[in-house]
């Protein structure tokens, strides 16, 4: 591994050129990226459509610890605090990091910049199965468990691994080229069936376009727990792998070299982050642009080496996210903005501006 | 001269019931009662001249479909959309008022087409092949719902019928609107459309219904947002909190009381604490028709009984 580094070190691209001056320092960004990560946990916290006093919300926050008498809070406050916000800050956390790791680890996989997380049709997948479930099942559950984000989580796997499925039949082509096409193809089959389904069920085309929109809106600890078991798996696999996934951005022989099938890295890390992707868009819709914007805005900030581009990613994705979150429900304040809109709505002109200032070919 | 002596036999007919004050309207039902052609106008100022009166109507409006029926034209109604579930004796088809097949509606030869909505080029592809086409959008008080009634009771031949069934909905919600004692601060409600809470405005049909009942409506609080329809935040919705919640998700979430108490931080909602969380016919509650009437009476006992406590 260290000498696997070493030869990674020399065929690393530069960082990007307005960096160029500065020391290379991953160690920086993942302290901003820290700071980040707490700045808009803090935020999220504090703004909300209710107003929540300061001093409210730390008395709030520490009123749980046994030994620490605080003042008494106003319980329908604590509540709103407790059960509404924080739990949707910390979903939001969960899902813009889960994303944005899934996007860079896509990229990587598939040597493709424009990779995103829902590039083998988890996405689609995600959306027809939940789709039929408020069609032909609305309001059932399974174990407890309300059978629509099941449903979404079931489709999004079946649609990647189809993809895969059919991706490996495909001679002829190179091994990512025939798996993206195939992704694109189930996609599109799967949209197609999802929107003659919802064409047809018109009485529940609003549930299915908030779906389609995102669902942060009903966040609570339940959803936390549901999707934490996968996006922690899901992290935890694509960490551990960053290396090879240096290795397989060189070329597939860099990896064989090292004594492993380039083939099986690829299945264990589309696995990983279609696992936890799916986990996500089952609980909170198919949130746009994350998994592309936040990995590239990090590559450009630290150079390509995915060692620091997949721990950055989960943290900036999760501050960015949560910051979107914190938009959606503030600019319109008391009503609702979809996160989808402002993820691209904000995302887009932001990413456009890091390009433009760091006039890099890092992509 | 046929003609013309229906024409005075119909004018007659409406003036028995005006002075019969809300004569019951199977007496009338038969009667022609209207001379045609009859011209309309709708509310964008668009004018429809039906040349006969109609007898193979097809209705792509659930509302329209409950209107028609309730003004006794129902036995002249041939087709009516996938989701006019109401009434039962409706001749629902696979027909969509949502995305309309201009040829599956013309395979009914209808001499008249009401719809909600000219979608996918609906009033042109129609008037294309000369039939007559009414449109009845979505109603914003009560007074649109009354001209509609009265525009399909003059479209249909019905026009007594039609006079009659406004005047006995106007008596039942006055008599409605005055068992209510008028509370010193008015009662806060919340509609709900989805488990995702969008909501509805005073902008709407249904927001005016309860501003006729002395109701605060929580979610005109965001109206800059979204006029009509707001997604509202659970957090604005729990510190509201409502005195009365109106489920109109029944069907199409199966929310109920238990459900609503079961999200986090709900229970804390004066309506959840009180049991006041009432489920009503997603249908019933969404449509500007004569069951308004239903969903009023479903309403005012606990309105009745929540005025009560809080005197």
């Amino acid at each position: 591994m260290l000498i696997l580094g070493r030869r990674l070190a020399r065929t690393a691209p530069r960082p990007a050129a307005l960096l160029q001056g500065l020391p290379y320092l991953p160690w920086v960004w993942a302290g901003a990226g820290f700071v980040a990560l707490l700045g808009t946990a803090v935020l999220g916290v504090l703004v909300g459509p209710v107003h929540i006093g300061l001093g409210t919300v730390v008395q709030a926050l520490v009123a749980p610890i046994p030994w620490f008498h605080a003042a008494a809070v106003d319980p329908g406050q604590a509540s709103i605090l407790w059960s509404l916000r924080i739990p949707r800050v910390v979903l939001g956390a969960i899902v813009g990091g889960m994303l944005a790791i899934a996007g860079a680890a896509y990229q990587g996989v598939f040597r493709n910049p424009l990779a995103d997380p829902y590039l083998l049709g988890a996405a689609a997948g995600a959306n027809l199965g939940a789709t039929l479930a408020i069609a032909f099942a609305p309001g059932s559950t399974l174990i407890g468990v309300n059978v629509v984000p099941l449903a979404g989580f079931a489709g999004a796997g079946l649609a990647v691994a189809g993809a895969y499925a059919l991706g490996q039949t495909v001679t002829g082509l190179r091994n990512t080229t025939g798996l993206i096409l195939a992704g694109v193809a189930i996609a599109a089959f799967f949209n197609a069936v999802q929107t003659y389904i919802q064409q047809a069920q018109t009485s529940n085309i609003r549930q299915v376009y908030s779906w389609i929109l995102g669902r942060l809106v009903t966040a609570g600890w339940d959803g936390v727990l549901l999707v934490l078991p996968y996006v922690v798996l899901s992290v935890a696999v694509i960490v551990l792998h960053r290396r090879l996934l240096d290795a397989l951005s060189v070329g597939d022989d860099e990896v064989t070299s090292l004594g492993i099938s380039a083939r099986r890295v690829r299945l264990i890390v589309v696995v990983a982050a279609t696992l936890g992707t799916a986990a996500v868009v089952a609980i909170a819709g198919t949130i746009a642009f994350v998994g592309i914007i936040i990995p590239h805005t990090v590559r450009l900030l630290v150079g390509r080496s995915y060692r620091v581009v997949i721990p950055l990613s989960v943290l900036f994705g999760a501050a960015f996210l949560m910051l979107a979150d914190t938009a959606a429900r503030t600019v319109a304040a008391p009503a609702e903005l979809p996160i989808g809109v402002i993820t691209a709505f904000v995302g887009a002109p932001f990413f456009i501006v890091v390009m433009r200032s760091t006039r890099a070919a890092a992509l | 001269m046929r003609k013309h002596h229906i024409g005075l036999a119909g004018i007659a007919a409406i003036g028995i019931v005006a002075s019969a004050c809300g004569a019951t309207t199977s007496s009338v039902s038969s009667t022609p009662s209207a001379h045609f052609p009859v011209t309309i106008t709708e509310s964008t100022g668009a004018t429809v001249t039906i040349t006969k009166q109609p007898h193979r109507i097809v209705s792509l409006s659930p509302t329209a479909t409950e209107m028609l029926f309730a003004i006794g034209a129902g036995s002249q109604v041939v087709a009516v959309d996938d989701q006019s579930n109401y009434p039962a004796s409706a001749p629902m088809t696979k027909l969509s008022g949502f995305q309309p097949n201009i040829e599956a509606i013309a395979a009914y030869t209808p001499d008249l087409v009401v719809a909600s909505d000219d979608t996918a080029g609906l009033v042109h592809g129609i008037g294309a092949l000369n039939i007559p086409i009414l449109i009845e959008p979505a109603a914003k008080n009560m007074s649109d719902s009354y001209q509609q009634i009265e525009q399909l009771g003059a479209a249909t031949g019905h026009g007594a019928d039609a006079g009659s069934l406004e005047k006995k909905m106007r008596s039942d919600l006055a008599s409605i609107v005055a068992s209510l004692p008028k509370p010193a601060k008015p009662l806060k409600v919340y509609h709900e459309l989805d488990d995702t809470y969008y909501s509805a405005t005073s902008a709407t049909f249904i927001g005016q219904v309860y501003a006729l009942l002395g109701l605060k409506n929580i979610a005109d609080g965001a109206t800059a947002a979204a006029p009509d329809y707001p997604q509202l935040s659970a957090e604005y919705i729990v510190s509201s909190s409502p005195d009365l919640i109106v489920l109109a998700d029944t069907r199409c979430c199966h929310q109920d009381i238990s459900t609503v108490s079961a999200r986090p931080g709900w229970r804390s909602i004066a309506a959840v604490r009180s049991g006041q969380v009432i489920g009503v016919d997603d249908d019933v509650a969404s449509r500007w028709g004569p069951r308004v009437v239903d969903f009023l009476r479903a309403i005012a006992p606990h309105v009745k009984q929540l005025e009560a406590q809080a005197a």
